[in-house]
């Protein structure tokens, strides 16, 4: 059984279909990313997968739970304790510290426990960071502050949207060497991104255009930071449309 | 993690705290000095409608019969009289504290000069008594009719033994012998003669002008009626008359014991009736009607004025608050849909937010207490020129209403934080 699965998914506000019956696979410990244009759905689908949302009409099975048919509290629950989300724009809370940012996640999960925070933080590289406001962090601090507040209730799908949209190409380095650790511990991983040198190092790449699953490449050779054929013919077709 | 939340939120978010503390602050401040007024306003409106007279009033019961009877005043009297030697026995009663002022009456036809006859009232003027319970009264009409107004002459002053033997005269009757302050009036009495100095002319505005008052005894000299009373007039303060009152009075006995000690111990005219009557003998203590609804419905309209500034002041401070904490959940929308986005529910986060609010609320509400009570001081001595006592009973019902008021403007702000979606505030919705 898969660990995450959306069957025929459709999401329609009036005349848009903003999800037009798109079917996809998730594996347990896979790497997968999303693409697409803006508009093309990829935050809708996201919002759906984080039970953020639910579809207009289909499946969604979780562990094998369709999280279309839950109510909102439990949706809340689920997103507890299966989802850990980071955003582009980080959304630490700016008045606590770093550690009290991962703690927060801990808090509404069960109870906070400051020096796992910190363990958590310690893999993320910012253990000397911990008591620093978010004002005092850096961009790519700040992401993995998202990221270590993400990991932290050992969530079973971890789902990134955008996560370096808002960071230099250093930052980016880092946030992607992140990923290739939890992704190595075997943290399935769902990355949302309009950036092809972030979607290219994930062993499957779907594409979305217009609400539509518009093509599947997947990386044969996954091995890490990579550039595989396919991703390099749909930048070049990418490049072509614009 | 909760306090430091708490404690975050407070600090960072201060001036709009701070705001909303002051808006509290405001409607407790206007609450807390209406309801301090209000609950203090009876007594001070009613020391002021003393001023206008007596609103008990003690009979014998025989007269009381007779006027019960055929509804005519006893103008020849029944022989029946009140013993002086009770009159002290008035201060004694368990409302004693309520009973501001009263005078002995006694009347009786007297022979002027002329031949012809006119009333003559005896009473106390200013009377100085030492009480059963120790404490000493200055009581008498100087008082009750505040609003005589002195033609010529003074007030009789009992306290100077100078003026014994000494009277005061209405004006029409003055006017009709062509009397003034200074001269001497000769009555005859049903028992003795005695000549009177008349110390003063007075305009009552009514029948009393065309009678004379003189000391209490007096009068029972000229009729040989002494230690006798025909009648007390009691100047109390009231609390104005509802139903168990109104039951109470037509039939003590027709409520249950738990009613009657309800009644017994609120100072309504009709229970100071019934225990000016227990320590009086043979008497029937009845209010004035008219006195007694006319402060009634003074006070009443007073107090509802109050309840409605009060109303109005805790739906301005409802809005105020509505606007201030809405706003600031609409700024926080992106943390509290973060918080909803990994894991917590709508109860936590609502009770997150109503804890900040009911801390500012608790904070607010204490300095407009304060505040309030210092209004209810300038209000009391502007408008009534004496202080305005701080009853308990504003305390709790400021902190409910400001509890509730709080409550009612963070509704609209709390349904909103509910209905607030996470995946519309941390990223768009498509």
């Amino acid at each position: 059984m898969s660990l995450l699965e959306l069957k025929h998914i459709y999401k329609i506000y009036g005349e848009l279909h903003a999800l037009d019956d798109v079917s996809l696979k998730v594996e347990k410990g896979e790497w997968v990313s999303i693409m697409g244009p803006s508009g093309s759905g990829k935050s809708t689908m996201m919002n759906i997968i984080g039970c953020m949302d639910k579809p207009s009409k289909g499946e969604v099975l979780l562990d094998g739970v369709d999280i279309a048919k839950e109510s909102a509290k439990n949706l809340t629950a689920i997103r507890r304790d299966k989802i850990g989300l980071i955003f582009q724009q980080f959304h630490l809370v700016n008045y606590l510290t770093a550690v009290e940012n991962v703690m927060l996640a801990q808090y509404y999960h069960s109870l906070p426990d400051e020096k796992e925070a910190l363990e958590a933080l310690d893999r993320v590289g910012l253990a000397d960071r911990a008591n620093h406001l978010p004002s005092q962090l850096s961009g790519g601090e700040q992401q993995r502050v998202c990221v270590a507040r993400a990991l932290i209730n050992y969530p079973e799908i971890i789902l990134a949207d955008e996560p370096t949209g808002n960071l230099d190409e250093a930052n980016e380095e880092i946030v992607v060497d992140l990923f290739h650790k939890l992704h190595d511990e075997g943290t399935t991983l769902i990355v949302v991104t309009h950036d092809p040198e972030v979607a290219e190092v994930a062993q499957r790449t779907l594409v979305l255009r217009n609400g539509r699953l518009h093509k599947e490449i997947v990386n044969q050779n996954f091995t890490g930071k990579i550039h595989f054929e396919d991703m390099e013919s749909f930048r070049k077709e990418e490049k072509g449309n614009a | 993690m909760f306090i430091r939340m708490l404690r975050g939120t407070l600090l960072r978010q201060w001036k709009k705290m701070l705001m909303i503390a002051f808006t509290i602050a405001l409607g407790a401040s206007l609450a807390s000095a209406m309801l301090s007024v209000m609950l203090d306003v009876g007594d001070k409106v009613n020391q002021e409608l003393k001023t206008y007279g007596a609103n008990i009033t003690v009979v014998p019961k025989a007269s009381s019969v007779l006027t019960d009877l055929y509804d005519v005043e006893d103008e020849n009297g029944t022989g029946a009289y009140l013993r002086e030697d009770e009159l002290g026995k008035i201060k004694t009663i368990f409302w004693a504290f309520n009973i501001v002022d009263y005078s002995p009456f006694v009347s009786t036809q007297v022979t002027l000069p002329d031949g012809s006859e006119a009333k003559i009232t005896g009473s106390w003027f200013n009377h100085h008594m030492e009480l059963p319970t120790g404490e000493t009264l200055d009581a008498g009409i100087g008082s009750m009719r505040s609003w005589w107004e002195i033609t010529d002459g003074t007030w009789l002053d009992e306290q100077n033994a100078a003026q014994e033997n000494s009277a005061m005269i209405g004006t029409t009757l003055a006017e009709r012998l062509g009397v003034k302050a200074g001269d001497t009036l000769r009555l005859e009495g049903s028992a003795s003669a005695l000549d009177l100095h008349i110390v003063g002319v007075y305009d009552a505005g009514g029948d009393e002008d065309e009678q004379l008052f003189a000391p209490l005894n007096t009068v029972q000299t000229l009729a040989d009626l002494d230690g006798k009373i025909d009648s007390i007039e009691v100047s109390a303060l009231t609390t104005p008359d509802n139903e168990l009152a109104e039951r109470a009075a037509k039939d003590p006995s027709s409520l249950t014991v738990a009613q009657y000690e309800i009644w017994y111990c609120t100072a309504y005219a009709s229970s100071i009736c019934y225990q000016i009557q227990e320590v009086i003998t043979d008497s029937v203590a009845a209010p004035v009607r008219q006195v007694a609804d006319s402060e009634g419905a003074i006070l009443e309209k007073t107090q509802l004025l109050m309840i409605l500034i009060t109303i109005l002041s805790l739906i301005g401070a409802a809005l105020g608050i509505c606007n201030l904490v809405t706003a600031s959940v609409m700024e926080r929308s992106g943390e509290i849909g973060l918080m909803k986005a990994i894991g917590a529910q709508n109860g936590s986060v609502s009770g997150l937010v109503l804890t900040e609010i009911f801390i500012t609320a608790i904070f607010g509400g204490v300095i407009g207490f304060l505040a309030g009570f210092g209004f209810a001081q300038i209000i009391g001595h502007t408008v009534f020129g004496s202080a305005v006592t701080l009853k308990p009973m504003v305390i709790p019902i400021t902190a409910v209403l400001v509890v509730l008021v709080t409550l009612a403007g963070s509704i609209p702000a709390i349904r909103m934080l509910l209905r607030l979606r996470p995946a519309e505030v941390l990223h768009g919705g498509h």
